[in-house]
């Protein structure tokens, strides 16, 4: 037999599992425009909605006139709040435990909200038509700033939470107030600041971003009144999610509402929530029985779908005058605009800002959260980061460049003899959180020497020399990062969302031939599901991954999961799949000792067959025992070949990295240029590791424009200033940084192949390695801290402000 | 992100061009490259009825250089003036700063008499034209005539052109030999307009100096050339600050602005008297 030959090196190659730069196999449809997005959706009869937006951040609505609208040809209704009332849609919960308005209910709260709806016949008309319908607005003083909108006579921007001194998160203390939420012991940790060495205290802001996905959200909704049947084809992170949702708000029964995520041109947490224009789609689809389209603009979705960040963090750091840190304080004011519509797990209100004592052994914390609402969009999703992780170390690895100017001290020495050591894993945080696993020293150790740190250091110490003395006008500033993430939500027993568990699912089906189609609960936005969820099915039962078709994304096909976002498709959905796998592979193992006649315990798996032990050339290759599952009666097993599994994690994983970069400043204009980025990752078990590096680059890329000019503006009206991608900056390929990976594998020990999942680290790490590159230039100045985004006015101004300007 | 509708045109000459204008009257805009008039009508803050394409008047697309100047088609793009190998000798600064225009895909389309005609402050090519001392071609119903331009920019989208002329060619006078150049322009990213952007042109005693996207128009400033061809540096720095009045927008506060624009000009100047000679 030619397997016979064949080595299990080759034999296991030949799969392409785990660990194999498996080429992408989505790629060959979006390299070729073949993709399948939900504007490519076309159906006999489909209408097309568009919204009429507010121009005003805070106004009262006192007439609305759609007549004009509705006389032009092609326009089959406009839809506002009084229509949808009766129906009880005027108004929709959040995932966060408040309500928001599907279309404007009295006022509006911040510029761009959803005002009507306007039905056509196609997009054209529908544009036309939103122009033709009248809005009386009477304007309402603004309020942009979340330290303002606390003050006792800031104007009340919701008056439908009038005299509700209860939120969903405990007492409300003023009318724009909507949470306070409070980790761990204050009492200690203000004993710790009160009679520490040296306390640093810094406020630290992570300014308002978006995550601007390529393509933007949208849905087709199409209500079948013979059958019943509501399909939903949208941009949706979480399809099982959005099915039981629209069931609760609309009152269908769950069996006739199908959900599908088609191909999405990414996510980075933007499609998690429950938007105005699905709700809209699905009424305007129920009340004329055609299919209805909506599709976000790139102004639309940059102004009203959700933001990321906009939380004011103060920081108090302790430390022993060696530089050991005894405590973390930390006050956040966190600016949620017009309605609390963050995507966090019930009970984390403020998602995990509480891993903010990062990778640090830090005795004692203390962390509050205080939640207001201003006249700005609503959101505050994990761009690219499970639930506020950016923001938690972003927080921390800027009070540790903080305490290290603070202690005259080296901030790569600061980190590394504060690092959690790699004996004290599983590692109990003073915020609540038990690390699984982690080599913080190994990985720092790694990332300086590979970037030569001590040379970088001379370099840098001799080029200020240079700029002292008038020979350069550029600074070079060192950028330190070491960040821990928490991913892969989560553990039913603390993590849901609207009461739904967070577990997530896989079921496989091996065909009579042996290959095989697999289902899982979450959604690839351009992750690569379908490349590496094959690579763990072909590594844990012998089928190789090419012969192996993944699907996501359908609700009426795949097993209930809750979707992708927080880096929690490997960490919980990949677990499922090996456990499914692995259920397959018993009973491989049944089959392949039956026809071999000898006991299930004497055969073992061998790559892509069971053989029978201490005899290898007698075995069953997995071709083979799955046709037997499908033509052979065996005693005692049920015929066919299938498996599903439902998967509630015990832990969340903790992947880690250690990055650094090296920029150059231009002090006169501002400019900057990347000179050197290196990344290295920890994400445990790697399933493909070419895909790994993209994912970095990517995320990588993101926390770049982040840091360094991506924001979300408003000015004092409330206008949104960065509309459009001349001025929200999303960086082409010139602006790119060029990036070095690399890596340490530390498994988790908790999953059941040991990953830990790598979509959003880079997103996590960059963003204060780049910031901190800028704070590090301008240390020897006297800079200490200097909010994001450091574009070229900002660094600029912090040239001019320490005098640099003559 | 949706036009209203309009009705499109597309003449072969100009004539029926002028002819379209004078019908519709102020109803009727040309469009080059739409690159500037195409997001404006998706933003509907251009509502027109007509749109008259110049792309099918073959005239409007060539590039001479004869009789001590430089002759070029308003419809000529970006990459035709950037790849024209005879420019490049005679007039190095165009190919220069029309690199530094956008992203190779605007400049397949965007045009360099669209770039010039539309009146918008951020565009590179005012302000260069300015300083090379460029004449525009109008063409309309009354014939033809020329405007320096120097003379042209009145104010943001506002120029000399009248509303049923069309700029048809752009002529420049050759540089003297040894003339030196440069062409500095900061900018966010790539795609972006100018923070702060200056042509100069020293050589034989001669020097010009303009600015793009700092004031509500080009600003070109005789001072500052006087000054430069005299050797004097600063004064020339001093001057063309006194001239223009940048604007606060996302790029920054006024103050950076002016501060960046001295020190691009000095880094302008710089380059061009090592290259003059």
């Amino acid at each position: 037999m030619k397997d016979d030959v064949a080595t299990p090196e080759d034999r296991s190659a030949s799969l392409k599992g785990m660990g194999s730069s498996r080429k992408r196999v989505e790629d060959v449809r979006f390299t070729q425009g073949k993709g399948n997005y939900v504007d490519d959706i076309r159906m006999d009869g489909m209408l097309f909605g568009d919204f009429v937006r507010s121009p005003y951040a805070h106004a009262r609505i006192t007439r609305i006139d759609a007549e004009a609208a509705k006389a032009v040809p092609g326009v089959i209704a406009v839809l506002t709040a009084a229509d949808l009332e009766p129906l009880g849609l005027h108004w929709m919960p959040t995932l966060a435990g408040d309500k928001q308005m599907v279309l404007a209910d009295g006022k509006v709260l911040y510029q761009g909200q959803e005002v009507a709806f306007v039905v056509a016949e196609d997009r054209y008309i529908a544009a036309d038509a939103v122009e033709l319908v009248e809005v009386e607005y009477e304007e309402l003083p603004v309020v942009v700033d979340p330290f303002k909108a606390l003050e006792p006579d800031a104007p009340v921007l919701r008056e439908d939470l009038e005299g509700q001194t209860e939120g969903a998160h405990g007492p409300r203390r003023h009318h724009n107030h909507i949470f306070t939420w409070e980790q761990g012991d204050k009492d200690a940790t203000e004993a710790v600041l009160s009679e520490a060495d040296v306390v640093a205290e810094e406020m630290v802001y992570y300014h308002r971003t978006h995550p601007c996905p390529l393509e933007t959200c949208g849905c087709v909704a199409s209500m079948d009144k013979v059958t019943g049947k509501l399909t939903v084809w949208g941009t949706f992170q979480a399809p099982h999610a959005v099915r039981t949702v629209v069931s609760l708000i609309s009152g269908i029964a769950e069996h006739n509402i199908r959900i599908i995520s088609p191909d999405i041109g990414g996510g980075f947490g933007n499609k998690v929530g429950v938007y105005p224009g699905y709700v809209c789609s699905v009424v305007a689809s129920i009340v004329t029985g055609k299919p209805v389209k909506w599709v976000e603009d790139r102004m639309d979705n940059l102004m009203t779908t959700a933001f990321a960040r906009d939380y004011w963090m103060q920081g108090k750091i302790a430390a022993t005058k060696e530089g050991r840190i005894t405590g973390l304080w930390c006050h956040t004011t966190a600016d949620h605009g017009g309605f609390d519509a963050c995507a966090d797990p019930t009970k984390f209100p403020a998602g995990f800002m509480n891993i903010c004592t990062g990778s640090y052994d830090i005795p004692v914390a203390y962390l509050a959260v205080d939640g207001v609402y201003t006249n700005k969009a609503p959101g505050g999703v994990a761009y690219r980061c499970s639930f506020r992780v950016t923001e938690a170390a972003y927080f921390i690895e800027r009070m540790v460049e903080v305490l290290a100017i603070k202690l005259g001290m080296d901030a790569a020495e600061l980190r590394r003899i504060n690092f959690i050591r790699a004996d004290q894993f599983p590692y109990q945080s003073a915020l609540g959180w038990e690390y699984d696993s982690g080599d913080y020293h190994t990985a720092w150790d790694k990332a300086l020497t590979a970037v030569n740190y001590d040379a970088l250091r001379a370099e840098q110490a001799q080029r200020l020399e240079d700029f002292k003395a008038g020979k350069t006008r550029r600074l070079i500033g060192i950028g330190l990062t070491h960040f821990t993430e928490i991913v892969g939500a989560g553990p039913v027993k603390n993590c849901d969302i609207l009461g739904l568990g967070m577990f997530d699912s896989c079921e496989i089906r091996i065909h009579p031939t042996g290959s095989a189609i697999a289902r899982l609960g979450t959604i690839s936005q351009g992750q690569g599901h379908a490349t590496t969820f094959a690579q763990i099915i072909a590594s844990e039962i012998g089928i190789p991954a090419d012969d192996i078709t993944l699907e996501e994304g359908d609700t009426d096909t795949a097993p209930y999961g809750l979707g992708t976002y927080g880096s929690r498709s490997t960490p919980v959905a990949g677990a499922a799949t090996a456990m499914a796998a692995r259920k397959i592979r018993a009973k491989a193992q049944m089959i392949a000792a039956y026809l071999l006649e000898v006991h299930d315990d004497d055969v073992e798996f061998d790559v892509d067959r069971f053989a029978v032990k201490g005899a290898p050339e007698r075995f069953k290759s997995m071709k083979e025992i799955a046709f037997a599952a499908y033509n052979q009666a065996i005693p005692g097993l049920e015929p066919g070949l299938e498996a599903v599994s439902y998967y509630d994690p015990p832990n969340m994983t903790y992947p880690f990295g250690a990055y650094i970069c090296v920029m150059e400043f231009d002090v006169d204009t501002g400019e900057h240029e990347v000179r050197q980025f290196y990344a290295l990752d920890d994400c445990g078990t790697r399933i493909n590791p070419m895909i790994i590096e993209g994912q970095v680059h990517g995320g990588a890329t993101e926390g770049y424009a982040i840091a360094m000019g991506q924001e979300i503006v408003y000015d004092e009206m409330g206008n949104v200033m960065t509309g459009t991608l001349m001025d929200f900056f999303l960086p082409t390929a010139w602006e790119t940084p060029h990036y070095t990976t690399d890596h340490t594998v530390t498994p988790s020990p908790h999953h059941p192949i040991g990953a830990k999942g790598v979509g959003e680290s880079p997103n996590v790490g960059s963003v204060p390695c780049f910031s901190n590159a800028v704070h590090d230039a301008f240390r020897p100045f006297g800079l200490t801290q200097s909010h994001m985004p450091h574009d070229h006015w900002r660094i600029w101004r912090i040239a001019n402000e320490l005098g640099l300007h003559g | 992100m949706i036009p209203a509708g309009f009705e499109y045109h597309r003449p072969t000459d100009i004539a029926s061009a002028i002819g379209i204008l004078q019908q519709h009257g102020d109803e009727a805009r040309v469009i080059a490259g739409g690159h500037s008039l195409i997001p404006m009508m998706k933003l509907r803050m251009a509502d027109l009825a007509h749109l008259v394409d110049l792309q099918a008047i073959d005239d409007l697309r060539d590039i001479e250089i004869a009789g001590g100047e430089a002759r070029i088609g308003a419809m000529v793009t970006q990459h035709e003036l950037i790849t024209h190998e005879g420019l490049a000798g005679v007039l190095p600064i165009l190919r220069e700063a029309a690199l530094q225009i956008a992203d190779p895909q605007v400049r397949y389309l965007g045009t360099v008499g669209g770039n010039v005609a539309n009146g918008d402050p951020g565009n590179d090519m005012p302000g260069l034209m300015q300083c090379v001392d460029a004449r525009f071609e109008l063409v309309g119903p009354e014939g033809t005539r020329e405007v320096a331009a120097r003379a042209f920019y009145e104010a943001a989208y506002f120029t000399a052109r009248g509303d049923e002329e069309i700029l048809t060619q752009i002529r420049i006078p050759l540089p003297v030999q040894g003339t030196g150049y440069a062409y500095e322009k900061q900018k966010r990213k790539i795609g972006d307009y100018a923070t702060a952007a200056t042509a100069v042109l020293i050589g034989n005693g001669t020097a010009s100096v303009a600015m793009t996207n700092l004031a509500d128009t080009p600003i070109w400033s005789e001072d500052a050339g006087t000054a430069l061809a005299g050797g004097d540096v600063e004064g020339a720095v001093a001057a063309m600050l006194g001239a223009i009045e940048p604007m606060a927008d996302n790029r920054g506060p006024a103050a950076f602005k002016k501060h960046v624009a001295g020190v691009l000009l000095r880094r302008a100047i710089e380059r061009a008297q090592q290259r003059a000679g």
